[in-house]
């Protein structure tokens, strides 16, 4: 049996320095990474919302979506510290150097969304792979309508770029909605959960395109009331999660109904996974 | 690989050895049924004297047990808890030789491909030839093919045996698998009292062939044949209704069976690892002790272990149900949607080394309503 020629360079990461590390608290941080060789750089090239798998030698890899804007020649991955492997990326600053394999995965639907009005709905602490898609937004602003971000969290304390919302929150033609479920007495906007501030945005169903990123009830929540606003499925567009050990669609870990999360997603269009969407345990 | 197949052959019983010793001569490490703990299992053999005989298999949702008396075949043994699929898909790859000096440090990645030569498997089903078709489609068919299962199938020389016997968890007949081979294969054999009727189909089984320099096999050979197959086939009285399988299981993903099954299911995984199909892996770094090096290994895995669908603080298949759900719709439903065909089979092995017994078509049929909603 004769079979084509297989891709070994999918599987190789390729070393990358830390040339910056901005940490948010203790438990987040953005490190912008070099790759060694520039010559890889071109194989680099993504879209927002694609990931990389960040890779630390003798520990392990973990997916992680790229926060930089693609024109830049840095790559940089906002990272939150939660398990064995981002415990080791915890310790590493500037000079250090991590793998990267990548890019992977399917994007924000950012030509679809051109001259259109943008909604963003985000929640908890899961927003890092939609911040990218909104900072090329602003970096091109005459290109899209009208832009209104609604970002949920459970704790002030958990509202960790509260700097960049107040930055987005000045640009013309552009409504920013924060909330909080559990406010405490400094807290100055509204209170509840995100699908709350739906109230006070205004949609055109005819011309906005939704971007949908946060925990998995929020989202729910979120599509159901789009639908009854008469925004249509197709463009109601969700970042999903699920656990990812290879990223080319073979191991199996991040199956979700018939999708390969990893290679078919992470951004799905509403449309196309409402049927598995939202059924427990799936 | 071209379809065409010359006239059948006729080898002797005796022959088998010679088919053997041609196998080896062209440098294939050969491998057929010989008896294992119980069970049959593929183990390299040099001698025909080597492989299981004396013996039959008796196969029961939660039952396998190998009993005296073979009817003179070599091949009376249905099948053991193994296909082909560890030749291609090996249960531990190393993938990358990383060397460094410790965490954040410079280091390099050797890709690692396996260093195999030519296998020969003899002695494989039908059911598990279309079980290599369908990991071909997973390993090989898509935008990433695999770079280690590639250099794994290029090797593999596959001699399937029809089934003239089958035992009471078979269902290939459902699957459209079986009882003869209908995949791609290099030889086939279908076994008589005093010798096989052979089939290549496969460049490199009409070489082989070629060098047996065999008699085309008589007409009562081939009538015998027919007959038998007809009667294998007759005899398998499992059947799976794959009628709209897919849509079937889609519209029933909240259906109360799976809390019943849910129950009855221990989460093993014994289901996976003998599914010659399944093909989920972790990938995983083990570092020597002095942190200068790492082999980056993968392993097979299963979708009913805990930690296969959890990511930091949170389990999207918490339960077993769950966990079953995914198993059975995946193999069954979107299988198809991934790789256009089924991931079925129609082995039998999941009911066979399921512990408790539990039988897929059981399930289907009674979410479909013949059984307990």
């Amino acid at each position: 049996m004769s079979v084509t020629a297989p891709s070994v360079q999918a599987l190789v990461p390729e070393p990358a320095e830390i040339i910056e590390k901005r940490s948010f608290g203790s438990r987040l941080h953005a490190y912008r990474l070099r790759l060694r060789d520039p010559a890889a750089r071109p194989r680099f090239d993504f879209l927002p919302g694609q990931f990389n798998m960040v890779y630390v030698p003798g520990v392990g890899e973990v997916a992680i979506s790229i926060s930089s804007d693609p024109e830049e020649e840095d790559l940089e991955h906002t990272i939150r510290i939660v398990g064995r492997t981002t415990e080791v990326i915890d310790r590493l600053d500037v000079g250090d150097v991590l793998g990267l394999r990548g890019p992977f995965g399917s994007s924000w639907p950012l030509n679809e969304a051109r001259w259109k009005d943008v909604l963003v709905v985000t929640g908890g602490l899961g927003c890092a792979p939609v911040t990218g898609a909104i900072d090329y937004m602003f970096r091109r602003r005459a290109s899209f309508g009208r832009i209104s971000i609604l970002h949920g969290v459970k704790q002030p304390a958990d509202l960790i770029h509260r700097d960049r919302f107040e930055a987005w929150r000045r640009e013309p033609d552009t409504w920013v909605g924060l909330t909080a479920d559990q406010p405490d007495r400094a807290w100055r906007d509204r209170v509840g959960v995100v699908t709350e501030l739906f109230e006070e945005v205004e949609i055109d169903p005819v011309r906005t395109v939704v971007f949908v990123c946060g925990p998995q009830v929020m989202a729910v929540m979120a599509v159901r009331i789009l639908e009854r606003r008469g925004v249509p499925s197709s463009r109601i567009f969700l970042s999903l999660e699920r656990s990812m050990k290879c990223a080319v669609g073979l191991c199996g870990h991040c199956q979700f109904g018939p999708e390969f999360v990893c290679k078919d997603g992470p951004i799905f269009s509403h449309e196309r996974v409402a049927r598995f969407f939202g059924v427990p345990g799936l | 690989m071209s379809e065409s197949s010359g006239a059948p052959q006729w080898l002797e019983r005796g022959g088998l050895q010679q088919l053997l010793d041609e196998l080896r001569a062209r440098e294939y490490d050969v491998h057929g049924p010989v008896l294992r703990d119980g069970a049959i299992a593929f183990e390299p053999v040099v001698d025909t004297a080597e492989l299981a005989s004396g013996v039959h298999d008796v196969q029961e949702a939660g039952r396998y047990r190998l009993e005296p008396g073979d009817g003179g075949r070599t091949f009376a043994v249905v099948h053991g808890p193994a296909a082909l699929k560890p030749f291609t898909f090996a249960p531990r790859e190393p993938l990358l030789q990383v060397q460094m000096d410790g965490p954040g440090s410079s280091f390099e990645c050797e890709p690692v491909l396996p260093d195999t030569g030519r296998v020969a498997v003899l002695g494989a089903r039908p059911c598990d030839l279309a079980a290599l078709a369908v990991q071909d489609r997973v390993f090989l068919g898509d935008r990433f093919p695999d770079p280690h299962y590639a250099a794994r199938r290029e090797n593999l020389l596959t001699i399937v045996v029809n089934c003239t016997r089958s035992v009471s968890t078979c269902f290939c007949t459902s699957m459209g698998t079986g009882p003869e081979a209908r995949s791609a294969y290099d030889l086939a054999l279908t076994e008589q009292d005093d010798g096989f009727v052979v089939r290549a189909r496969s460049d490199a089984g009409r070489e082989i062939l070629g060098a047996l320099a065999l008699p085309e096999a008589e007409e009562a050979a081939l009538d015998r044949e027919r007959i038998d197959l007809e009667a294998c086939r007759d005899g398998i009285d499992r059947a799976l209704d794959t009628t709209d399988l897919r849509e079937l299981l889609y519209e029933n993903l909240s259906h109360a069976r799976w809390d019943d099954v849910g129950e009855r299911c221990l989460g093993c995984g014994n289901c996976t690892m003998v599914c010659p199909t399944c093909f989920c892996h972790d990938q995983r770094d083990e570092p020597e002790l002095d942190g200068k090096a790492s082999l980056r290994v993968r392993q097979w895995d299963s979708c009913f272990d805990p930690d296969h669908a959890r990511i930091h603080g949170f389990d999207f298949r918490a339960r077993v149900r769950d966990r079953y759900r995914q198993w059975l719709v995946h193999k069954l439903a979107s299988w198809e949607d991934q790789f256009g065909t089924s991931g079925c089979v129609g082995c039998g092995r999941c009911l066979t080394w399921c512990p408790v017994g539990i039988d897929l078509t059981e399930e289907v049929a009674a979410i479909r309503g013949g059984g307990t909603a």
